[in-house]
């Protein structure tokens, strides 16, 4: 094909884009506006179920199918890079060569935020259910803070204190206990994923029932998932060497 | 507030020029992650604090050190 078909091309698509996006604006509400049936439903079910963070009842309760689909598929692509990162035949390990040198205010601002960037996800996990955040962001804060250690310390500071296999059982242990809370909802006779554990008092910690336990789920399974993910990446990176062409 | 979202708007507008702009992607993983940041910025300005924090964490942190990481491995070396 040649680059003027594929000029004529592009500019015929992207005409036929433009249409259809501006008919599609023209009947869309107009920006800030107070009418929103949605947000008023959500808030209804939200505090109808004890939860404070409406985001967190959409998430885990009323929308719980949906975030299972998607955890689902957090379980499945950590599995595909796992497999296509394995160690092939030819690739053995190199070792690192030498550990690079970290400046020594790195070192001491890493070693400081390790502990303050882990109670901070924890604290955003635990939270879930009350305040912004949840599982998936308190996972990540984890997931990030434990890394810390390679950009303060080193490589294998990091391998002796963070044991990928762990891990590993983490990640399938956060997405099996979905899972089981959902089929227990099915179980019950009260639907997939129903909300069935008792709901406690509105903006108590312990409150909404199975949102706080999914919001712990999925913590333990997106903070143990992203975990071996870098680790996968670390190892290919740094303990396999560069490619050899 | 219509001033703020539309500030943070022209942020991520000029951080993501960035990114596109940026040749070598090393460079680019920098440059994804200030629009990480900027992203981070928009969404709070919209009152979303809960994706704000997810971006965040995904955007500045994770995504970008991929990039380098995979960077690293593929060019060979340091």
């Amino acid at each position: 094909m040649s680059r003027r078909v594929r000029m004529w091309m592009v500019a015929i698509a992207g005409a036929a884009v433009a249409v259809g996006m501006g008919l599609a604006f023209v009947d869309l509400p107009s920006f800030g506006g107070s009418h929103h049936p949605y947000r008023d439903a959500a808030i209804h079910g939200s505090v109808a179920h004890q939860t404070a963070n409406a985001v967190s009842a959409v998430n885990f309760d009323q929308r719980g199918l949906d975030t299972f689909g998607e955890e689902s598929i957090l379980f499945a692509s950590i599995i595909g890079v796992s497999a296509l990162l394995r160690p092939s035949k030819e690739e053995q390990e190199a070792g690192p060569s030498q550990p690079g040198r970290v400046m020594e205010a790195t070192r001491i601002l890493g070693y400081a935020f390790i502990p303050l960037v882990l109670i901070v996800g924890l604290d955003v996990i635990s939270h879930g259910v009350i305040t912004p955040g949840g599982g998936f962001q308190g996972g990540i804060i984890l997931a990030s803070g434990i890394h810390l250690l390679y950009v303060a310390g080193s490589y294998e500071t990091l391998g002796r204190l963070r044991p990928v296999r762990l891990f590993e059982h983490g990640e399938a242990i956060g997405a099996g206990a979905f899972a089981c809370l959902g089929i227990a909802g099915a179980a019950t006779a009260m639907g997939f994923l129903a909300n069935l554990i008792p709901l406690g008092s509105f903006g108590q910690l312990f409150s909404a029932g199975t949102v706080e336990l999914l919001n712990g789920a999925v913590g333990i399974e997106v903070g143990s998932g992203v975990i071996v993910l870098i680790a996968k990446f670390l190892d290919q990176a740094i303990l396999l060497g560069p490619q050899k062409s | 507030m219509t001033f703020i979202v539309g500030a943070a708007l022209t942020l991520v507008l000029a951080a993501a020029i960035a990114v596109v702009a940026s040749q070598d992607p090393s460079r680019q993983a920098v440059t994804l992650s200030v629009l990480g940041v900027s992203l981070t910025v928009l969404f709070f300005a919209l009152q979303a604090p809960d994706v704000a924090l997810s971006q965040l964490a995904v955007g500045t942190a994770i995504v970008p050190l991929m990039v380098m990481l995979t960077i690293s491995k593929i060019r060979g070396g340091r």
